[in-house]
């Protein structure tokens, strides 16, 4: 079980931030989230796009303002979940909490700050018939491990980066990598599509465009898949051991729809006039997961309801605990990790 | 008056000719968003740089307005995308101009 004080929910900027306001407060935080990586939004959809709304950044990469949230935050020693959802939220008789992710594992903490964007992201599922059913039977929406399908026959379909990498990765793996795309025409990086085009003069990727996967074949697993040609015109059936589509992923709220939130246009309905929290006393959702009269989803309105919510959980942790604001200028920083970051000291010296 | 008229059927197949301001730097995606025509967080969910189809739509009566070419993300999204057909353009990358005064739009199903 992983002790934590407070548990995020979500390690996009807001998330993160949260993290050092908590720190400051001598709290500790943990942080869950179904993506590999930290950055949520920022680093899976536009890591290199510029944002230009950050105070004091006249622009800032996406991905670098995470680098740098990440930076911001290290003496404070954040815990990480990754590649886990969460799933399931108990709220003990202490008013502390148990969050389970979708893998299992647990995490007790004594409040609980939503983080979560505009959701978990989900892969895009192409419109088949039939599709759910071969899901873990041959249908796999990520390559979570590529021994699986070592010496397989395999179906790639998607025209992005990741349909190019990994049908370039697999066919080392693979005993025949088929890649399906709509158009002649790939999105991705320069280097993967000039790549693909060798391995396919190579053999070694079996490159079918215009092409469209429109039906799945097999028993009780995936066995042959049909392509369809100019919209259905001209079909043809391949044998495969599984189909991979990779159509890229989009933000579903998710299992934290079930947890009891009040829940309004795909929002967590929280109170914006004291400190972010949700109708479930001790679980807070900040940034652009929440809603409240005058929302607006913006990076720096994140910000500031992770600084109020982590007021609200300190004195919800300390009842009646004196406190008063401290200026970082003033006091510094002190760390989880025992660092010390402080303005340097005037010198008093004489000038002879 | 900077006003245009823009008619969008939404996802039940219901009919809205609403006022579009051509002076706001607006695009159709977020004058679907600034009426409530879809449901928050089914649209507009990358923020409008192409890269995830949730404001596709079908131009109804392209010969009759002029609309800008898609841009070459633009393109590539819609190869990508599901429910896509000849007509079938991104919300987010046609600006609201008194070119496409009258332009009609359905909706693409939410993925």
């Amino acid at each position: 079980m992983i002790e934590t004080d407070i548990l995020i929910i979500g390690a996009g900027p807001t998330g993160l931030f949260a993290v050092f306001e908590a720190g400051l407060l001598k709290l500790r935080c943990h942080i869950i989230d179904g993506l590999p990586q930290p950055g949520g939004q920022l680093t899976e959809l536009y890591p290199k796009k510029p944002i230009f709304d950050i105070p004091g950044y006249p622009s800032v990469g996406a991905a670098e303002l995470i680098d740098n949230l990440m930076e911001q935050i290290k003496q404070f020693e954040p815990g990480f979940t990754l590649n886990e959802v969460a799933e399931n939220i108990e709220k003990l008789e202490d008013g502390t909490f148990i969050v389970t992710t979708n893998k299992g594992t647990q995490h007790h903490a004594k409040a609980v700050a939503i983080a979560g964007g505009l959701g978990s992201f989900e892969p895009r599922k192409p419109v088949i018939e039939g599709l759910n059913f071969y899901e873990d039977k041959g249908v796999e929406y990520f390559v979570k491990n590529p021994e699986q399908f070592r010496d397989k026959n395999i179906v790639i379909s998607g025209g992005g980066d990741s349909a190019l990498d990994w049908s370039i990765f697999l066919s080392d793996v693979a005993k025949s990598v088929t890649l399906v795309h709509r158009r002649n025409e790939f999105r991705g990086a320069l280097d993967s599509v000039e790549k693909v085009q060798e391995l396919k003069h190579q053999g070694k990727i079996n490159l079918i465009t215009p092409a469209e996967v429109t039906e799945i074949h097999g028993n009780e697993h995936v066995e042959a898949v049909t392509l369809s040609f100019d919209g259905g015109v001209s079909t043809q059936i391949i044998k495969t051991d599984y189909f991979i589509p990779l159509f890229g992923l989009t933000p579903k709220l998710g299992p934290i729809a079930n947890w009891g939130l009040e829940i309004e246009k795909n929002a967590i309905k929280v109170n914006n006039a004291l400190d972010y929290q949700t109708n479930i006393e001790g679980v807070y959702a900040i940034g652009d997961i929440n809603t409240y009269p005058g929302k607006l989803k913006l990076i720096l309105c994140g910000f500031h309801e992770a600084t109020l919510m982590c007021q609200s959980v300190y004195n919800r942790i300390n009842p009646g605990k004196k406190y008063v604001l401290k200026y970082t200028t003033v006091s510094g920083i002190d760390g989880f990790d025992g660092t010390r970051k402080e303005a340097e000291k005037a010198v008093v010296k004489a000038i002879d | 008056m900077s006003d245009i008229k823009i008619t969008i059927i939404d996802r039940e197949g219901a009919e809205h000719t609403v006022d579009a301001p051509t002076d706001m730097n607006m695009n159709v995606m977020e004058l679907v968003r600034a009426y409530e025509l879809a449901e928050e967080g089914t649209i507009g969910i990358c923020g409008g740089m192409a890269m995830c189809a949730s404001c596709q739509c079908y131009v109804l009566n392209e010969d009759e307005v002029s609309l800008v070419e898609k841009n070459p993300d633009e393109e590539a999204m819609l190869w990508e995308a599901f429910n896509v057909k000849e007509n079938s353009r991104l919300g987010c990358q046609i600006p609201i101009t008194p070119e496409i005064e009258g332009l009609r739009i359905e909706l693409a199903p939410e993925v």
